[in-house]
């Protein structure tokens, strides 16, 4: 079986995505002393990432599966602001 | 919309929040049931499959209309190691007889037929709505608040999953620590029906349901799984959050890793990718259960922390069924006094003591905290692979016999005997 990339497995799901509202919000200067960055390697979709020879992460809400993962990890507290979509939109599991 | 009145409003069309919707409506009290989700299930996952007794209970013979996928007649658990896997395999088919002991479920469609028995039992089901806040008038919970609507109610049953907002906005529940919960993340991937069951050896509709403990974790706590659903297989992997804040490994890689290991991709080559989700599991079992009622509020299900893993069971959906029926139990105690204080509540918590939730959780009380041994996950899978793969080899070597063979792979693993002899011994007491 050909491996898939993040991309490619979220481009499977089907999401409603909320264009005019982001359920979760970055405090950026909190982020950027964070040194770890758990959020950029445990996000099961891969939306936190440090661009190569950046520091400062950059987040997309997009494809945001809404498990907390990067709440759960987050070791900053106030750093994330965490809701759910507001409701319908986000992701739309059809077997789950 | 201006204000309306309910007797119950429960927040989360899931299994604890349908199960209790359905039993209250069914007693002819106004119930809403509210749902993020553009449908019910459409935001939930699991790994893949319910033990049916509580179901059963509240709605005997569930099975016969419900769209349940296969039923569990195969456990097998696999020690991953390198080249080799040694796997442990029960087969009962009593599993799949008169009392249809588990099934797997596609959780996207379960939860809207669960969902839909209880509005068929008179609960109003109102999807797409996100419950913001609660209403809370002199300390007690009044009703939610959702954008500019706000609906009142006797009582709020908080049914809203793991991450429990609602809880922890009623100020039940605290915020978990990474140590109390584990990302699960699962590929959903397409086969005929035929074809599982030549894979994987089973006929009609029975199934399969495979935990695998060892490099699909690359040594985090945690482990993989498979299920076999009617025409598609459930695969994934569970690592606990604390595991994966050090491990820096991107967990949907290690998915894909999982895939590909070559003991577990014969089974699902050529199938086709039609979905892949990501959820929490809390895992700290009594140690995470909030404060379970409050002044006009009940908290159930996931969002109460019921959940039980001891790596070669793991159990959530049974709970959150019984601690649906509990609280619907204990509601309709509080209405005869007309009592929604906390201690008009209280109730609930009994009924889960009497219950097997509770006395589950609390005989297995100890097994998260010996799952934190890190040997579960590398040592002793690379120990029982070498140990099966030392048995049968034959390679023209001096011959050995059997205490030989282990005593020389437990020598080569590093793990001295006392450890062996002390881990055996804790594991059997708390597992």
């Amino acid at each position: 079986m050909k491996r898939l990339s993040i991309e490619q497995l979220l481009g499977i799901d089907k999401f409603a995505v909320d264009d005019e509202h982001a359920h979760i919000v970055l405090n950026r200067e909190i982020c950027a002393s964070c040194a770890d960055k758990p959020c950029t390697f445990a996000c099961p979709a891969g939306l936190y990432t440090v661009k190569e020879g950046e520091s400062e992460i950059s987040f997309d809400y997009a494809g945001c599966l809404e498990c907390g993962t990067c709440r759960a990890v987050c070791p900053k507290k106030g750093a994330i602001d965490w809701r759910y979509p507001r409701g319908g939109f986000g992701i739309n599991y059809r077997y789950g | 919309m201006g204000e309306e009145k309910f007797a119950v409003i429960v927040v989360g069309a899931g299994p604890a929040g349908s199960a209790a919707a359905y039993l209250l409506a069914k007693e002819g009290l106004d119930v809403l049931l509210v749902e993020k989700g553009a449908a019910p299930g459409s935001k939930n996952m699991f790994g893949g499959r319910m033990y049916s007794h509580a179901l059963h209970r509240i709605m005997p013979n569930f099975w016969e209309e419900a769209p349940v996928e296969r039923a569990v007649v195969r456990e097998e658990v696999t020690f991953l190691s390198g080249s080799r896997s040694v796997t442990v395999s029960c087969q009962d088919f009593g599993w799949a007889g008169s009392f249809r002991h588990s099934f797997t479920l596609l959780r996207a469609e379960f939860d809207a037929w669960l969902a839909s028995k209880a509005e068929e039992a008179g609960a109003m089901l109102a999807c797409g709505i996100l419950v913001d806040d609660l209403l809370v008038e002199g300390g007690k919970v009044v009703g939610i608040r959702a954008g500019e609507d706000e609906m009142l109610a006797d009582v709020v049953i908080a049914a809203d999953g793991v991450n429990s907002i609602i809880a922890q906005k009623a100020g039940l529940a605290k915020m978990f620590t990474p140590h109390q919960v584990a990302t699960g993340v699962k590929q959903v991937i397409k086969l005929s029906p035929e074809e599982v069951s030549r894979r994987f050896q089973v006929e009609g509709n029975n199934g399969v349901a495979r935990l695998f403990v060892g490099d699909c974790t690359k040594g985090m706590r945690g482990g993989g799984f498979l299920y076999t659903n009617r025409d598609s297989v459930s695969l994934g992997l569970v690592v606990t959050a604390s595991e994966l804040q050090k491990g820096r490994y991107k967990i949907s890689e290690l998915v894909e890793e999982f895939k590909h290991n070559p003991h577990v991709s014969p089974l699902i080559e050529g199938g086709e990718v039609v979905e892949y989700s990501a959820h929490l599991v809390p895992e700290a079992g009594l140690n995470m259960v909030p404060q379970l009622c409050g002044d006009g509020i009940l908290v159930v299900g996931d969002a109460a922390g019921f959940v039980l893993n001891l790596g070669y069971i793991v159990r959530g959906m049974d709970f959150a069924v019984a601690s649906g029926e509990a609280a619907a139990k204990a509601v309709l105690q509080a209405r005869e006094s007309n009592d929604f204080s906390r201690g008009g509540l209280s109730r609930y918590e009994q009924l889960l003591r009497q219950s097997f939730v509770f006395r589950d959780l609390e005989a297995y009380r100890k097994a998260p905290a010996f799952m934190e041994n890190p040997r579960m996950f590398t040592a002793y899978p690379q120990l029982a692979a070498s140990i099966a793969s030392g048995v049968f080899t034959v390679d023209g070597s001096a011959p050995a016999h059997l205490l030989g063979k282990v005593l020389s792979r437990v020598r080569e693993s590093g793990v001295s005997l006392a450890q062996l002899a002390g881990d055996s011994w804790k594991g059997a007491r708390s597992l």
